[in-house]
């Protein structure tokens, strides 16, 4: 079931109102291909989910360094560090709420406290994860993971951008956690949009609200931008696919030319992105904000799309959210 | 590097020396463990200066075995031993859980060189040394992976989810060391959590169990040649030991698996392993550069 990797050339049609659709999880099995070639000390390890996680594309052409640990992700994550030790560069994967709940004081401990390269593939991140229901939507990677010292957490938007970002942190030498989602998700950027980890993208410019976003919302807060600019507002999106570490300058840019923000994610809002952007902005120049987000609720059994309208966190959501802001902002 | 193999005479003095700076350090610090030190010093010692080969003067040394005490909170023990053994001055002892020192309570790979992987949390020590064993063993390198581990420990999950690994993948080249001393910090191992039988459940796992005294150097010795010339599966010697071992009022007492001696205690402890704390603090102090089995006494200035 091999499948063939797409070029790092071909530039996707972009349209909001019918985008491409493609998995996450497919940019992070393509990424760990681009690796496999380029990188011999590059391992990926899996806790039974190599289908998954998309994982298998690896397995297949490079079965040496292929690791399966079994329904065990404590170990997995220590295995990594071992094997980080012995200098290699190993990157695991299963679900987020395992990888960020479950082992997570073995990241704490044994990889982020040592400060080894492992690389935490955290999949079915979110609501968007769909029928598998609550325990299996990773909604709190966010918090847990940017708390722990040396670790750095990127939240992908789209394909292009997972599979560039799996590439980029092989070079890290530091531990790193990427969060990806289950369902195909539009794809807003293209091989050749540039990635560099703790640099956000401006997807679109605007100065009279900022929307920064990560992840799958990327794609929401470009759909309310364009809702909002038919009635006169010009919304800048950011997105702040690197949380930590988080890019504090585009984040001060943002309240200071804007003069109001949003933050939209797919996560709790407890210990989110919007938290992470306000700690910036009280601190350089405040201004009204508004946070899309989930609010303090697990999730539950149904499809992508009436997930995120029930949960908040629609493009509908992100643009009620900025007429709150500019409310705000002008009184 | 060669392996040291010194005798056993050799052995037993260098263990004693060990001991004596567990009791300075810890009078010193008046904070840490004494008893899983104690009890884990001779088959230490038989470790670092028989079994492995390292080389304290390139930590980087690509041949070296490579040894990780997943029981971080014995840092006693492993700060004496890697101290006498060339790692650092043996004056840094002193400076054991000090904000100024390097001698973190637990190991910390940033903080003390010559620690692979810090640990402290329970359970994970095993799990990190089967990833050592298996990307040191594809990478052809034929050295030896060791991993202390605690019998208390054992009560960890994850314990068993390495164990589970090593004997899948064949980890030959790891050799896991239970510090078996039938206590823990709330008391008797078997009062606390039962882990009997212990050496059926690891034979269970698909492992080579070897059995020996822990304090019987000769026996160690045995035990890790044994471990070495088993193929085909991990091995793992359940070192049978007493806790406090050497310090009389210590011996086979949980209550000081937690807690230092004080000045007093430890000048007690100390005369019964011949010395004092005066003397042997000495002897730490004037030692303020790294040697490989510094003297009994304090270096010539």
């Amino acid at each position: 079931m091999s499948q063939p990797t797409p070029v790092l050339a071909e530039a996707p049609v972009k349209s909001l109102a019918k985008p491409e659709m493609k998995r996450t999880r497919e940019g992070f099995g393509h990424g760990l291909l681009d690796l496999g070639e380029k990188k011999p000390n590059v391992f990926v390890l899996v806790g039974d989910l190599s289908g998954s996680t998309n994982v298998s594309f690896f397995a297949e052409k490079y079965p040496e360094r292929f690791l399966q640990v079994g329904i065990a992700e404590q170990n997995m994550m220590c295995v990594a560090a071992g094997l980080a030790a012995v200098g290699k560069i190993p990157f695991l994967a299963t679900y987020g709420a395992f990888a960020s709940c479950r082992s997570a004081d073995q990241m704490r401990v044994t990889v982020a406290y040592t400060d080894l390269p492992v690389k935490i593939g955290g999949a079915h991140g979110g609501i968007s994860v769909g029928p598998d229901g609550a325990t299996h939507q990773a909604m709190e990677e966010i918090a847990i993971v940017r708390s722990i010292p040396n670790m750095k957490l990127i939240v992908p938007c789209d394909y292009w951008e997972t599979r560039k970002a799996t590439v980029a942190m092989a070079d890290d030498p530091h531990p790193n956690y990427i969060r990806f989602g289950r369902e195909p998700v539009p794809v807003v950027t293209d091989a050749s949009t540039p990635f560099t980890m703790g640099k956000a993208n401006v997807m679109r410019e605007g100065s009279d609200i900022a929307l920064i976003a990560c992840g799958v919302m990327v794609y929401e807060a470009l759909v309310a931008a364009e809702a909002l600019s038919a009635r006169g507002i010009q919304a800048r999106v950011i997105n702040m696919h690197t949380l930590k570490p988080l890019d504090y300058d585009a984040i001060e840019a943002a309240a200071r030319e804007c003069g109001a923000i949003v933050t939209a994610e797919e996560h709790q809002m407890h210990g989110g992105l919007g938290g992470a952007v306000a700690e910036v902005v009280v601190r350089t120049h405040p201004v009204p904000m508004e946070f899309v987000a989930v609010h303090d609720r697990f999730g539950r059994s149904g499809k992508q799309d009436e997930l995120m309208a029930a949960f908040g966190i629609k493009s509908p959501d992100v643009i009620a959210a900025a007429e709150r802001a500019l409310r705000r902002k002008k009184g | 590097m060669p392996r040291l193999q010194l005798s056993l005479d050799e052995l037993r003095e260098r263990a004693l020396f060990v001991r004596r700076d567990i009791v300075t350090l810890l009078a010193r610090a008046q904070s840490g463990h004494s008893g899983g030190p104690l009890s884990t010093t001779d088959f230490g010692t038989a470790l670092f200066f028989h079994e492995m080969d390292v080389n304290p003067e390139r930590l980087d040394d690509p041949s070296r075995d490579l040894w990780h005490f997943s029981i971080g909170h014995v840092t006693p023990v492993i700060y004496a031993l890697m101290a006498e053994r060339g790692y650092f001055p043996l004056a840094d002892l002193l400076g054991f859980r000090q904000f100024q020192g390097h001698l973190q309570g637990h190991p910390s790979k940033h903080d003390t060189p010559g620690i692979e992987v810090s640990s402290g949390s329970l359970g994970q020590g095993l799990s990190v040394s089967c990833g050592m064993a298996y990307g040191s063993r594809f990478d052809k390198n034929p050295r030896r992976v060791y991993c202390v581990m605690g019998d208390g420990e054992q009560q960890e999950g994850q314990i068993w989810e390495a164990a589970m690994f090593a004997a899948h993948y064949k980890l030959d080249n790891l050799c896991a060391v239970i510090d078996y001393n039938r206590k823990q910090i709330d008391g008797d191992v078997q009062d606390v959590l039962g882990i009997a039988p212990l050496a059926d459940k690891w034979r269970a796992f698909g492992w080579h169990v070897i059995e020996a005294d822990g304090h019987d150097l000769k026996r160690i010795l045995a035990a890790f040649d044994e471990a070495r010339a088993t193929k085909g599966k991990p091995s793992v010697i359940l070192a049978h030991t007493v806790m406090g071992k050497g310090i009389s009022y210590m011996e086979d007492d949980y209550k000081w698996h937690g807690v230092p001696p004080s000045v007093e205690q430890a000048e007690k402890a100390l005369a019964e392993l011949g010395t004092s704390l005066a003397e042997w603090t000495r002897r730490l102090e004037t030692h303020t550069t790294r040697a490989v089995m510094p003297s009994a006494n304090g270096a010539a200035s």
